[in-house]
């Protein structure tokens, strides 16, 4: 680790006021970005950190019914907290890492991170929810532009995601073996008005994309058998030492019938 | 049996400082003008150093000194060594590759240390580091054993040519060669047994401190053996005589082999301290442990075994090329051959026996022993050779094991064992009776009702403890003697020091041991304490691997311990005015046998010390020590059958059912032994299903992190079952086998011989992923579907 100062702004204006320094990050949990920098592989020479930040924390509804959920939230607080209003979403979050990255980790690290492995994705492509930073808000199909890339821009905070809630949903992981991050994961939801999103993690070098067959068939039928004969092509998956692409491309279809089922 | 004696669970002395954190580990050593070293490392599997240019980094803020190889070798620093010589079987001597501690011309791995930064803190010194430059010319990589043997391959030594270090036999080949000829039926496998990053939970780290003064040198590090550490780096490394150098071994928390070996960075690092005047300090983070701690296993091996009509073994034929990586480790040399091929026999009578043996050099972390080293990828070949053969000839695979078993001793293998005790029969029947095989059936129907796949495995594995007799290994070209000594000293107020040349670092040895000493002398365990791991405390000693602190470091306690109560009975017989032989040491006192009159413990250790009244002739105090030099090996033996669940749909798998039947000699706390099978057990599982280390094909270390590296969790690992068959070791004082190895030799094919049980395709190499089992799935479906 290299040397940094470490700044801990009074408010969501200070903060964005200190991350106006080019060299500066903001630190949520940590989670992701301390190993960062203990691998050296990042030289802040700030680190801005949201944890104390009482703005972007915890979860409450908009006027729309939205689930809105502040960027500083931990992983544990979905967990324990959207279980009863989301509990697709606060499964997904109970699945994260172990106690200690879920009682430090947030939405909003997560988010900005756009690790391709990472679970939120999964859920935000697939309710359409929204990302929400101090200075816009922005749609889930434009915010992840591929591995580790958003539509952030330097020293841009996410202050909250907007889901819709859906009728019913289920987040299902195959971990990874080693890390236990998702190998490949699937996120189904099935809105209020009858559509349905199928978002996956885990399994392209892109990152989370929606599986759009799947979302037509189930949008006709919610059941796991409307997904019969329907496969997702291994062409653009990852290969690495955990899995090839087409075992991925399998397991999308597996997890993707498990969400539903489960969801059902 | 007393609550604290042998055979009793007394909970361990030594954890009250390791859970409340007052552990005292070599990184928590501080001293005055410490200052810190970090490597440059090279970020080539292999390339030829044309250059280094420190002149960046030594003006750099807090650097005291930038040293390389060149200045090390100047200074007389000789190279690393593996010290147990194996010849070829045409005779010609192995094929040793200099490995220096810092390369001077030429670097084999990615992570081999060009050179080192001396800083003022550890920030600095790897602030600095990033700032050598060094010109290197990159050279291609070979990886991969057998690809190293290839024509055309990249050589890794000039002076190994076509990368081989030796080509090693045992055992009659034209014998084998006819067994198999006129056998009934033939099995015929090939086998990997994947590469192992060892993982102790303590990164290797080491604090040199030169004393300019003195000329002395002081060495804490994460060692296994300090006196080893010292005698090497004495001797071969020609750092410091051995009396002008203490090596501590502090508490070590884990070692699993990997902390055995003599490294470049505690040579280096007492080398910078004379340099420099500082002491030096480097601690590895976990990148530099996958990076350069000694990895394990990597055989690559094809076997064919025959069986007559009966089913009973008529030969066993074995071909393995073993993997070495850049350089020959210390012991290296002894893993594939007299560690492996010794052990082919396992628990089965078989005539006839060859192995061959080609260790080869490739541009990766040298291997060398870790937990089982050699045990393992022998029990593992036969075990899923044995399996295989059973599925082949259509019996039940516990039977034809039984009808194979060695049932008298001492038994000669033709691979020159020889078994002294075991109920191998007894250690089946005790494991199918916990295991409820014959409920097995049953369990595969109800898992089948809901989706899942069941099988069971089993594995019986014998292993080679308590290394070793010294003239034996001698003449085997090890270059050290493998016995241990010990001290007993008892105080004038009558506690007891036990100083051991054994060294726990996870083991539980200060409980153990103290647990011999208070049974013998009847005494408080509270009043035994045992030392060691420092070169100025304790004797000259060999250290702990290879399951040999009970079998021998105990048994040289128990020889210190005779000599002390023969003193004391002397003191006794003199002080009571009775005979030696009638007294006897027990309810705490030391009284003649039968009366009233007695002497407190206490009092004796006075007598012996106050020296006003002893017998004629006798010399005051009570201290002996003795060296014990064991006359065989020893021998656990066991059984273990394991079952799986496999999820069909993904290939998903997890361990259900785990029953361990062990013959570890006598048991001294049973707690402890069966902690050792628990974490033996869960490494191998581990092996079996998780571990492996991966490089890419030019040499970078895929699996560098535990992003990629995955060890067991507790999730991993069901509850065990664990039975123990106890046939007493005839060979040494207590009666002692050794237990830290067992279960990480048996338990891989155990898993392996369940999961191909479950999927009804016997052709999956280890790790047994999810991706490798679903895939073994589809495949058998395809054919299916062909049929
Ligand atoms: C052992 C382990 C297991 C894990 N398992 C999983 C898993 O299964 N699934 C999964 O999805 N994740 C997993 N994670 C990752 C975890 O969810 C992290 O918490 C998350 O990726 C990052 O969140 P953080 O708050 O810790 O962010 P940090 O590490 O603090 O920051 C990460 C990045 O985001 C930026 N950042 C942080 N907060 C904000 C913000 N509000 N606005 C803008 N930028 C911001 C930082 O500058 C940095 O670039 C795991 C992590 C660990 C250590």
């Amino acid at each position: 680790m290299y040397d940094f100062d470490f700044v801990t702004p009074a408010s969501l204006a200070e903060a964005a006021a200190a991350l106006e320094d080019p060299e500066a990050m903001a630190l949520g949990g940590g989670q992701t970005l301390i190993p960062t920098l203990r691998a050296r592989l990042a030289m802040p020479s700030k680190l801005v950190s949201l944890a104390g930040l009482a703005e972007i924390r915890g979860i409450c509804e908009d006027d729309d019914g939205r689930l809105c959920i502040g960027g500083a939230t931990t992983h544990g607080a979905i967990a324990r907290d959207a279980a009863e209003r989301f509990s697709g979403l606060a499964g997904l979050a109970q699945r994260i890492g172990d106690p200690a990255v879920r009682n430090r980790g947030t939405l909003g690290g997560s988010v900005a991170n756009n690790d391709p492995a990472a679970c939120y994705p999964a859920a935000i492509l697939a309710t359409g929810a929204t990302v929400v930073t101090h200075r816009r808000e922005i749609a889930a199909g434009d915010f992840f532009q591929g591995m580790f890339t958003t539509a952030l821009d330097e020293g841009e905070i996410v202050t909250e995601v907007r889901f819709p809630v859906p009728r019913r949903s289920a987040y299902q992981k195959f971990e990874q073996p080693a890390s236990r991050f998702a190998l490949v994961g699937v996120f189904v939801a099935e809105m209020a008005d009858g559509a349905v999103g199928v978002g996956v993690t885990g399994a392209a070098e892109e990152g989370g994309f929606r599986w759009e067959a799947a979302e037509a068939a189930l949008a006709a039928r919610f059941d796991p058998a409307a997904l019969e004969g329907l496969s997702h092509p291994a062409e653009g998956l990852i290969s690495d030492i955990h899995g090839d692409a087409a075992y991925r491309a399998h397991l999308i279809g597996v997890m993707t019938r498990r969400a539903v089922a489960a969801a059902a | 049996m007393s609550d604290t004696g042998i055979g009793a669970r007394v909970k361990r002395k030594e954890d009250k400082r390791f859970i409340t954190g007052k552990g005292r580990y070599t990184d928590d050593v501080r001293v005055d003008n410490q200052a810190y070293a970090a490597f440059v490392r090279s970020p080539h599997a292999h390339a030829r150093v044309n250059g280094i240019d420190t002149s960046a980094a030594e003006g750099m803020e807090g650097v005291i000194a930038v040293l390389n190889g060149n200045q090390l070798t100047g200074d007389g620093i000789g190279n690393l060594i593996c010290g147990w010589a194996v010849s070829s079987k045409d005779g010609s001597p192995m094929n040793m590759g200099p490995w220096s501690a810092l390369a001077t011309d030429r670097v084999r791995f990615v992570g081999d240390a060009v050179a080192v930064v001396i800083a003022e803190s550890q920030a600095l010194a790897r602030i600095a580091a990033e700032a050598v430059e060094v010109d290197y010319e990159e050279l291609p990589a070979v990886v991969q054993a057998d690809k190293a043997l290839a024509d055309g391959a990249p050589q890794v030594h000039d002076n190994a040519p076509g990368n081989l270090i030796y080509d090693w036999e045992i055992g009659d080949a034209a014998a084998t060669d006819a067994a198999l000829e006129g056998a009934h039926h033939i099995t015929e496998m090939k086998v990997v047994n994947q590469r192992l990053s060892p993982n102790p939970m303590e990164p290797r780290s080491a604090v040199a401190i030169f004393d300019t003064a003195e000329d002395h040198y002081t060495l804490y590090t994460t060692s296994q053996n300090p006196h080893l550490a010292r005698l090497v780096l004495s001797a071969f490394y020609n750092v410091a005589p051995e009396h002008k150098l203490r090596v501590i071994a502090p508490d070590v928390g884990g070692g699993f082999g990997a902390k055995i070996y003599i490294y470049p960075e505690e040579i280096t690092c007492l080398w910078a301290s004379m340099k420099t005047g500082r002491s030096v300090k480097w601690t590895g983070d976990r990148a530099e442990s996958f990076m350069t701690d000694m990895h394990g296993r990597d055989h690559i091996t094809t076997a064919r075994m025959g069986f007559d009509a009966d089913g009973k073994i008529t030969g066993f034929k074995v071909d393995t090329i073993a993997n070495f990586g850049a350089y020959m480790s210390l012991f290296s040399s002894a893993v594939p051959t007299y560690l492996y091929a010794t052990l082919l026999s396992g628990q089965y009578d078989i005539a006839n026996i060859h192995c061959n043996v080609r260790a080869v050099y490739t541009n990766t972390v040298p291997v060398d022993a870790y937990r089982g080293a050699g045990r393992p990828e022998a029990c593992f070949l036969i075990e899923r050779m044995m399996e295989t053969a059973a599925r082949e000839m259509g019996t039940d695979p516990g039977e034809l094991r039984r009808k194979n078993f060695i049932d008298t001793f001492p038994h000669e293998t033709p691979v020159i064992m020889t078994y002294d005790a075991g109920d191998f029969s007894g250690n089946l029947d005790k494991a199918k009776a916990a295991a409820d095989v014959a409920g097995f059936a049953q369990r595969r129907a109800e898992a089948e009702s809901r989706g899942k796949l069941r099988g069971l495995g089993y594995s019986c594995y014998i292993e080679a403890c308590g290394i070793a007799p010294s003239a034996a290994v001698g003449s085997l070209g090890a270059g050290v003697g493998l016995w241990e000594s010990a001290e007993v000293r008892v105080n004038p107020v009558g506690t007891i020091e036990v100083l051991t040349g054994s060294h726990s670092h996870g083991q539980g040895h200060e409980t153990t041991f103290a647990q011999i000493v208070a049974e013998r002398f009847s005494q408080p365990i509270e009043n035994v304490s045992i030392v060691h791991g420092d070169t100025d405390k304790v004797q000259f000693g060999m250290g702990t691997y290879g399951s040999r602190s009970g079998a021998v470091g105990m048994s040289a306690i128990v020889k210190a311990m005779d000599k002390v109560e023969a003193k004391v009975k002397k003191i006794a017989a003199h002080t009571l005015e009775a005979s030696e032989d009638d007294i006897v040491i027990e309810g705490g006192v030391v009284k003649v046998a039968g009366t009233d009159r007695e002497m407190g413990w206490h009092e004796v250790g006075l007598a012996a010390y106050t020296g006003h009244n002893l017998p004629d002739g006798m010399e005051p105090g009570l201290k002996e020590g003795a060296f014990y030099d064991p006359v065989n090996f020893t021998f656990p033996a066991g059984c273990y059958i394991a079952e799986v669940e496999i999820d069909p749909d993904t290939g998903d798998c997890k361990v259900v059912q785990f029953t361990a039947a062990d013959d570890f000699g006598t048991i001294i706390n049973p707690m402890i032994v069966e902690g050792q099978v628990h974490g033996g057990v869960a490494q191998g599982i581990g092996q079996a299903m998780l571990e492996r280390v991966v490089y890419d094909d030019d040499g970078q270390l895929i699996t560098g992190s535990y992003m990629d590296y995955q060890m067991p969790r507790a999730e991993d690992v069901p509850f065990l079952t664990i039975e123990h068959n106890t046939t007493v070791c005839p060979n040494n004082p207590l009666g002692i086998k050794g237990c830290g190895e067992a279960g990480a030799i048996g338990a891989p094919p155990a898993v392996i011989n369940a999961i191909t049980d479950a999927i009804g395709d016997n052709d999956i190499q280890m790790p047994a992923t999810a991706q490798k089992i679903w895939r073994a799935l589809k495949g058998r479906q395809t054919a299916m579907a062909a049929e």
